[in-house]
């Protein structure tokens, strides 16, 4: 068994990942460009969330959040293969894959 | 066969297929098989009418209403008034209905008219066969409702729509007091059945109803109300403003409905509940004065009216107002010999104009006529019949009907009675005013027609002189045939009741000679004036147009009751539902409310759509701040 140590404070990687899960939030809200990079937002809100994971796994001393920080990045992995499968579909269809094309569900 | 059923039922058949007939129009069907069937229920009931004494009884046709205490059936009730009733009734609309055949045959959907006539007639014997008063509302509705729709026939005019709705308003106005004399009925005898109402009634005379703080006795709120239903239906002074007007509707139905039958509903009413009545000393005053007043009014009204139709309307006006007093002086076998008599003779003189004005290709105007003597013969014998019997000249039907009124009236010595015998007589007087001056003017004056149509005018067909042939037997012989009614009270079995048993007749005979000579005396008088004065005074249109021009324009303005009507309740009508309608219905009620709540909600829908944007990332934002709020509260609560 893996000998952990908790030299920093849990308090700064809860910090971060808040930071991280912020700034993916934001990427898709004021992403107006492409909708890649809500894709790539969305990757950075999974891994803020496995910084939490494996910080706290570590705290803990139980390793069961870092085995589910694997699952989580495969199925990110997954997600985004879909996800960049569904964009190529959409850029065939519309010519574009600008966020303000995606406008259909408008009232 | 149940006879009396068949009367009722023919006339409805009629109508009925009349009305199927519509569809096709197949005119010729609906005429004859309407008019057949009438001339059956017409034979039907002078049969019911001669064997009476076998016929009298209440057939019950089918148990109607039955709640609460009230158990009505709808029946026929049979007994002489009845008869007579369902004799006149027949027999006048039998030939009015034959004489359409010739008077509608220019109109291509005479079968409507038909199916309405027939249907009329069903809804006057349902009238007169009730048992109760209910039965007696929805006959009275239903001759209101034909009446309606028969004057207002020419729908393309506006006159005569206006008249037929002035008609029906009017007529609520009398309704509106049988309503409430049904009511009163009902709270304080307990049922409708004329039965069982006639016989409680002296139990209660003396009872007292308290109203705003006022004592009435009930009987007597009971009849006023009941005879302001019958001033209504018959055309008395303050309700008659409709009659005239409803000689806008084709001339058959003013002699079917507007002279021999609906308007005589009235008289038939306060007839039929004469036991009521009686009771009431007060109302059979209002009742006379009523009577004399109208009587007087109307034939005032007449001497100076021009058009054909109105001058014999006000005629019917003022000789209704003569069965009216008749009932007043508790004479009702007298008033129910008047109004059959009067039917025939109305209903002739109707016709004949009827004739007159088919031949003139729909002229009313007796300035415009003249001459015609010449032209139709039959036709002014016919009427000369009529005028006659309405003037009340010896041996025709009108002298024994109206002068039997007359010296009864005075035989009684009452104050009453007397002021009946002199303004009747003056009554008559100007009733053979008008005949003669009406007569004068459309057949012996220099004509005033234009050659061309002179020369064509030639006498009517078979089918419209028949009906007048059938009527001037009635005319002049009905004082005979029906002298029986008034001769013998015992005829009436229990239809009519009076206080004091009376034979009209012998009291009538005991006046002096000269009583009964004087208004014989007046009408011929009359007839030698005006024909006179027409004939041979020059100066006489001078005298009318420039000495007493106000009193002419008075007459022919009618009293000015349209006018005191229109200003007083019509125009403040108009006002007060075009304020209603304007402001409170269109501005307040449509504006504000569906059509006003519909637009805020257009508009509010429009505002919320711009919230769904669809772009995803706004359905994002709010996702995210609602689960942070959320979530936030739940944590920091």
């Amino acid at each position: 068994m893996l000998k952990m140590t908790m030299p920093i404070n849990p308090t700064y990687f809860t910090l971060l990942s808040a930071l991280l899960f912020s700034i993916g939030m934001l990427g898709i809200f004021l992403n107006r460009r492409s909708i890649i990079i809500i894709l790539m937002s969305i990757e950075l809100l999974l891994l803020s969330v496995n910084i939490n994971l494996v910080a706290f796994s570590a705290f803990h001393q139980n390793i069961t959040g870092q085995i589910f920080t694997m699952f989580v990045l495969t199925v990110a992995a997954a997600e985004a293969a879909i996800g960049l499968a569904i964009l190529v579909v959409f850029f065939r269809n519309k010519g574009s894959i600008k966020v303000e094309d995606t406008q259909q569900l408008k009232g | 066969m149940n006879l009396p059923l068949l009367v009722l039922i023919l006339p409805l058949l009629g109508s009925l297929i009349s009305a199927i007939c519509i569809i096709g129009s197949q005119n010729k069907k609906a005429e004859y098989i309407s008019t057949i069937f009438l001339f059956l229920a017409a034979l039907a009931s002078i049969y019911i009418y001669i064997n009476i004494e076998t016929f009298k009884g209440n057939f019950i046709v089918y148990n109607w209403i039955n709640f609460a205490q009230i158990n009505l059936y709808f029946s026929i009730f049979l007994d002489p008034l009845t008869a007579i009733m369902f004799c006149v009734v027949t027999i006048v609309s039998s030939v009015v209905h034959m004489f359409s055949i010739g008077y509608m045959h220019e109109d291509k959907f005479r079968a409507r008219f038909f199916c309405y006539l027939s249907l009329f007639t069903f809804a006057m014997l349902v009238l007169v066969s009730a048992d109760n008063f209910i039965q007696l509302f929805l006959g009275w509705e239903g001759v209101g409702l034909c009446s309606y729709l028969l004057v207002g026939y020419y729908f393309h005019k506006p006159s005569a729509n206006n008249a037929a709705i002035k008609a029906f308003l009017v007529n609520r106005v009398g309704d509106f007091g049988y309503l409430i004399a049904i009511a009163l009925i009902y709270k304080y005898f307990n049922s409708l059945n004329f039965q069982e109402v006639f016989s409680n009634t002296s139990t209660i005379e003396k009872k007292n109803l308290l109203f705003l703080g006022f004592e009435f006795n009930l009987i007597t709120c009971i009849c006023m109300f009941l005879f302001m239903a019958a001033v209504g239906k018959s055309a008395q002074i303050g309700l008659h403003v409709w009659l005239p007007d409803a000689m806008e509707g084709p001339t058959p139905v003013s002699a079917l409905i507007h002279a021999a039958t609906m308007v005589t509903a009235g008289v038939f009413l306060v007839v039929r509940c004469s036991p009521i009545f009686e009771y009431s000393q007060f109302t059979l005053n209002v009742i006379t004065y009523v009577g004399l007043i109208t009587s007087l009014f109307a034939a005032s009204v007449a001497l100076l009216q021009n058009d054909i139709k109105k001058v014999i309307a006000y005629s019917t006006c003022s000789q209704l107002g003569y069965m009216f007093f008749a009932c007043g002086i508790s004479a009702y076998s007298l008033a129910m010999f008047h109004l059959v008599t009067h039917a025939f003779f109305k209903a002739l003189l109707f016709l004949g104009a009827g004739c007159v004005i088919h031949c003139l290709h729909h002229e009313q105007d007796c300035n415009k006529m003249g001459g015609l003597y010449k032209k139709l013969p039959v036709t002014f014998a016919f009427i000369i019949i009529g005028s006659i019997a309405l003037m009340g000249i010896p041996p025709f039907a009108g002298y024994f009907s109206k002068d039997l009124i007359l010296e009864y009236a005075l035989s009684i010595h009452s104050f009453n009675g007397t002021n009946i015998y002199v303004l009747g007589c003056l009554g008559a007087f100007l009733t053979s005013v008008y005949s003669t001056r009406l007569i004068y003017l459309t057949f012996l004056n220099k004509t005033n027609i234009k050659t061309d149509i002179f020369n064509k005018i030639k006498e009517p067909g078979f089918t419209m002189l028949f009906p007048l042939f059938i009527l001037s037997i009635g005319a002049i012989a009905g004082g005979y045939l029906f002298y029986d009614i008034v001769e013998n009270n015992a005829f009436w079995f229990n239809s009519i009741f009076t206080l004091t048993e009376v034979n009209y007749v012998e009291e009538a005979h005991h006046i002096e000679k000269i009583y009964k000579l004087f208004p014989i005396f007046l009408v011929v008088l009359a007839v030698i004036v005006v024909l006179v004065a027409y004939k041979y005074v020059d100066s006489l249109s001078y005298l009318l147009n420039y000495k007493i021009k106000g009193l002419v324009k008075f007459l022919q303005k009618k009293w000015y009751f349209d006018e005191i009507y229109g200003f007083l309740f019509v125009n403040k009508l108009l006002q007060l539902s075009t304020f209603l309608w304007t402001r409170i219905d269109i501005n307040l009620i449509d504006l504000k409310g569906p059509i006003g709540v519909s637009q805020n909600i257009w508009k509010a829908a429009a505002y919320c759509r711009k919230i769904q944007n669809g772009k995803v990332f706004s359905y994002a934002i709010v996702m995210f701040t609602g689960i942070v709020v959320f979530v936030s509260l739940i944590f920091f609560n």
